[in-house]
């Protein structure tokens, strides 16, 4: 019951006004797992949610070619090809 | 789209109305849409506030019987006195404010038919829509001897909370010198990598505080990830205080006694001082009641929108899936919730759900300052999951000790960034 009255008292709430974010493309949603998307967080993982696409693009390729050395994203950056990252850093690029 | 689903849009008129000027004519069912999410945990919280951020105008209900959630990842930690369990708890506050009906309960009947969820309390909540993500449950019984009086004798510690404090609290009660046995199941199980990282953090614990004792590793597996990262770490590291048993040289445990602490395999028996049973699993109860899993006691999913094969209208996420080669993580289900939630929106909306790219990484530590990892890229083939060939694999076997701590220092990072963007 009191459960059914809380949903109710919800469908008040959600005002239509609210805008729905646009789905990241395929394989970006899970980036956050370990990069933060709260600016504020404190973190050794830097930041790449607001950032250049060009720059994110760039540092893909070297990740995925060892050319920029790291623990994980060279393993990560082996599973997308750059057609694919493209997208990815557009998006990335609009989450400021 | 039913005519109940119809019905339901014109009692919600109002949002269907505002919308409609804007989206077309399916998007209409979206304003009224009901999504229950079962499970506040990994997968569940995640479902429920991508679900709400990508479309605000659907009611999401999160159903969760813990008013506190105690994270596993970073558990064995707990249990080795090196971290406090409160950095392992969150509560919900932040999911309500990000619009998610939270309501702390139990789901106790899921009636297909007329899709709604009852709870313990009697409250019954109608979907159009219903995600699982329930985590696993421990198969009592199936190893003979363990129920859950064994279980507060010999603690699990596979579900994070109580059951981690007393492992803890044996371990600092027991007298160097003193035996301490743990027993690894046969796959599928909750977070392949734990077991090792566990054997790895308990050693460490012997070595500085109980040097005269040593942990026995009883597997009934010949094979586990990271095998090769782990074994070399014990030898560096734990060379005294670890022993570790294969399926081929009689790791598997048939019984275990928990009157007396002891193990049982085919070849003999080891009585530990402490005794660690991690048993065999399955998914959630709730999902054998909502008729979503299946006679291995975990459910078949479309690897697209992760939708029951079993039941149309319930999708399922998380450790209580059939995802392989995914493993059975906590950042799996994450990045299982989010495939979830866009499909689900795109459902709603008449459209096609695209074939999802999905990630893991498993960290793992092994000592202080030393973390390992491993990580996959899957992609869709042939109805299943498969990993992206070319992608993932383990950190390097001759990695300096910098990159060993780097990888310590990350994986606590994973755990503060994944913590934050679920339930803060
Ligand atoms: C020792 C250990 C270490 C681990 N380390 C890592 C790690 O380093 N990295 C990693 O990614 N993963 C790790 N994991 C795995 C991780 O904990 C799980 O994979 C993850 O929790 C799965 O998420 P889930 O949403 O499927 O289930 P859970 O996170 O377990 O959430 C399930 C929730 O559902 C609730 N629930 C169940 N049934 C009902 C019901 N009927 N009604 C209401 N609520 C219900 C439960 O109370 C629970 O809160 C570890 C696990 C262990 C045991
Ligand atoms: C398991 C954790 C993890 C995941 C998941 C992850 N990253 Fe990273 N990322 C890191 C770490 C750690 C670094 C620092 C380099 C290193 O050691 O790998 C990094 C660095 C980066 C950088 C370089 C940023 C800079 O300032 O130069 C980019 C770009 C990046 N990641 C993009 C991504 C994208 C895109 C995804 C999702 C497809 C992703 N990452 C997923 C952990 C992760």
């Amino acid at each position: 019951m009191r459960a059914a009255i809380v949903v109710a008292a919800l469908a008040l709430l959600s005002s239509p006004a609210s805008a729905a974010s646009p789905e990241p493309p395929n394989g970006a949603a899970a980036c956050s797992a370990c990069h933060s998307t709260n600016a504020a967080a404190q973190t050794p993982v830097p930041k790449i949610y607001g950032r250049s696409a060009d720059e994110i693009v760039a540092a893909m390729a070297a990740f995925r070619s060892g050319q920029r050395p790291s623990t994980v994203m060279g393993r990560i950056a082996k599973g997308y090809t750059d057609d694919e990252i493209r997208p990815i850093a557009a998006w990335l690029a609009t989450q400021k | 789209m039913s005519t109940r689903r119809t019905r339901r849009d014109f009692l919600c008129g109002s949002a269907a109305i505002a919308s409609s000027t804007l989206l077309p004519m399916p998007a209409i069912a979206q304003a009224a849409a009901k999504v229950v999410v079962i499970g506040g945990g990994f997968g569940g919280a995640t479902v429920a506030r991508a679900l709400k951020a990508a479309e605000p105008k659907i009611q999401v209900t999160l159903i969760e019987s813990n008013a506190t959630f105690t994270a596993c990842p970073f558990s064995n930690e707990v249990i080795a006195g090196m971290r406090e369990i409160g950095a392992q708890q969150f509560g919900y506050d932040k999911v309500r404010a990000a619009g998610v009906n939270v309501v702390i309960g139990t789901a106790t009947v899921v009636d297909q038919t007329g899709k709604s969820v009852r709870l313990a309390d009697g409250a019954t909540l109608p979907y159009d829509r219903l995600v699982l993500s329930p985590g696993i449950d421990i198969r009592w019984g199936a190893l003979p001897g363990y129920d859950e009086a064994a279980a507060a004798k010999m603690p699990h510690a596979w579900k994070a909370g109580e059951q981690t404090m007393l492992l803890r609290r044996q371990l600092e009660a027991m007298e160097d010198g003193g035996l301490v046995v743990m027993s690894s199941p046969a796959n599928p199980f909750r977070c392949p990598p734990g077991p090792y990282e566990r054997a790895n953090l308990i050693a460490h614990y012997l070595k500085t505080k109980k040097p005269k004792s040593k942990l026995l590793v009883l597997d009934a597996k010949d094979q586990f990830s990271k095998q090769g990262l782990f074994q070399k770490a014990w030898k560096e590291l734990y060379p005294n205080h670890l022993e570790w048993v294969s399926l081929s040289n009689g790791g598997k445990v048939v019984s275990v006694d928990a009157a007396t602490n002891t193990f049982t395999t085919d070849f003999g028996k080891h009585t530990a001082k402490v005794g660690n049973v991690i048993p065999p699993q399955k998914a959630g109860h709730i999902a054998d009641l909502a008729g979503v899993s299946n006679n291995t006691g975990w459910c078949p999913i479309d690897p697209v929108t992760f939708e029951s094969k079993q039941v149309p209208g319930i999708h399922v996420i998380g450790d209580a899936t059939i995802a392989a080669p995914m493993p059975k993580s906590g950042f799996a289900a994450y990045s299982q919730a989010k495939v979830a939630a866009f499909a689900i929106v795109k459902l709603f909306a008449g459209e096609q759900p695209s074939p999802p790219r999905l990630l893991n990484t498993c960290y793992s530590l092994v000592g202080p300052d030393y973390g390992i990892s491993v990580v996959n890229v899957y992609r869709t083939a042939n109805g299943a999951l498969a990993e992206v060939e070319g992608s993932g694999g383990v950190s390097p076997a001759d990695a300096s000790p910098d990159f060993r701590k780097s990888e310590a220092i990350y994986a606590e990072a994973w755990f503060r960034t994944i913590t934050g963007e679920v339930w803060g």
